[in-house]
């Protein structure tokens, strides 16, 4: 039991990894990777939101959609219930940590968008079977949102290199950043078979 | 049939988007802030560039001070008069008057003047060109033109023009950034008048100086002798004017062999 959940833990990390093996949550992955610092408040939210999204859709899909044959209605539910979640983290937030709150600014309600959220709690239900129940949805978000922080924070630290490297004038600013996301993602498909040899 | 699917999908989604909304409702009452009316409309005086040349942390730091009554009013040099004048309505205080400032470059030292003693291809940052062998130039106190308090300025006051950096007193707000900036503390802020201003800051004996830039002060109290006001005075081979006593007689800039005290006129 806690090996399976150390794997499914390990493999949304490593070589599921949201950002770098399936594309989700580019946009804040460009968008907040300039500093260590934002990145790692940004992805402290996002990885508190999936966790805390995953609680909340996973027993709405399987005890009120799919017994009333709704399971089609996913996306909007699961969009429905993000956006208002993100409103309470907002509103927490505010009242709490408002120096984390004015440092997230504008990234915090573009959770409520960010795919990767999404794609952790509808791809969560497509795994969901025997061995994969309530309990293995949150570790699988937990082990999401800290991959998020990883490539997050792993990338910021690349762009800190990148602003002092002489880079030819044609690849500035976007094309560099990039080019480096793109060598970052391919480091992590060296992960790729890691988690299924520690299982079996 | 279809038509109770349908119902039955449309009451789902409104039931659950209706009880999310009764969360955040009960939530947004619970975890209200209760936020000062005076601090907002102290805030939408203000003139929001959070510089910080009152001593504050932004406008919102200076806002609050404001409206418990432990700053002073006159404090924000980019907002002005007008600034003031609003604040004082709002606090219900008398206005007070603002000291109009303006950033100074202490140096003139251009490509015509002096020369660089590297040819430097490290990062395009003052701060960083300083730490290698105390800066580009061939005066270690000029400024290296790689344009640290342009990047700063929040309202584009700075140009460098020729390897040297030049503030627009037009536009500068006084907020104090560059000075911060500056790796060489070459800004330092002057009184918006008619005054002259020495634009030099090499602190090496006449020769040095001479031999590092042409328009490097040499020390040679010409204009401390010229000055009627005693408002010139020579420390560390280098000219210093006091504000306050400059009558604008522009006696020393005339008298001046090295052209590095000017004649600063606003308008």
């Amino acid at each position: 039991m806690i090996k399976a959940l150390v794997a499914v833990f390990l493999a949304a990390i490593l070589t599921e990894n949201y950002v770098l093996s399936k594309f989700l949550g580019i946009c804040p992955f460009l968008g907040v990777s300039k500093k260590v610092n934002t990145a790692l408040g940004m992805s402290a939210a996002v990885t508190f939101v999936m966790v805390l999204a995953t609680a909340v859709t996973y027993p709405i899909y399987m005890y009120l959609l799919v017994p009333a044959n709704l399971s089609y209605l996913e996306t909007i539910v699961f969009i429905l219930v993000i956006a208002g979640l993100v409103q309470l983290v907002e509103i927490i937030l505010k009242k709490y940590i408002p120096s984390l709150y004015n440092s997230l600014g504008i990234y915090l309600p573009l959770i409520t968008t960010n795919c990767a959220v999404l794609g952790v709690t509808m791809l969560v239900i497509e795994k969901s079977g025997e061995n994969f129940g309530y309990l293995h949805a949150l570790v699988n978000a937990l082990g999401a949102g800290i991959g998020f922080l990883v490539a997050m924070v792993m990338f910021a630290g690349v762009r800190q290199r990148l602003e002092t490297a002489d880079i030819p004038k044609s690849l500035k600013g976007l094309p560099i950043t990039l080019v480096a996301a793109s060598l970052v993602s391919l480091s992590f498909l060296g992960f790729s078979g890691i988690v299924e040899n520690m299982l079996y | 049939m279809d038509f109770k699917l349908i119902l039955f999908a449309v009451l789902i989604v409104s039931a659950v988007g209706l009880i999310i909304g009764i969360v955040l409702a009960v939530a947004s009452a619970l975890f209200a802030v209760s936020k000062d009316e005076k601090v907002e409309a102290l805030l939408e005086v203000l003139p929001g560039a959070n510089c910080g040349a009152c001593g504050y942390s932004g406008c919102e730091g200076y806002a609050k001070a404001l409206a418990k009554g432990e700053a002073a009013l006159g404090k924000c040099s980019p907002g002005g008069e007008k600034t003031v004048k609003k604040i004082a309505v709002l606090l219900g205080q008398e206005a007070v008057e603002v000291e109009k400032k303006t950033a100074l470059v202490h140096c003139l030292g251009s490509y015509d003047s002096t020369s660089n003693k590297m040819e430097y291809q490290g990062v395009r940052s003052c701060t960083a060109a300083s730490q290698l062998h105390g800066g580009v130039g061939m005066c270690k106190y000029g400024c290296m033109g790689l344009g640290d308090c342009a990047s700063v300025c929040p309202y584009g006051a700075i140009t460098i023009c020729n390897g040297v950096a030049h503030i627009d007193p037009a536009v500068c707000r006084g907020c104090s950034l560059c000075v911060e900036a500056c790796p060489k503390k070459l800004i330092s802020f002057v009184p918006l008048k008619e005054m002259a201003v020495v634009r030099c800051s090499n602190c090496q004996k006449g020769a040095e100086a001479r031999k590092a830039c042409k328009t490097a002060c040499i020390g040679c109290k010409k204009c401390e002798k010229v000055c009627e006001a005693g408002a010139v005075s020579i420390k560390n081979f280098l000219a210093y004017v006091d504000a306050e006593k400059c009558t604008g007689c522009m006696k020393c800039v005339e008298v001046c062999p090295e052209g590095s005290i000017t004649a600063f006129l606003p308008r």
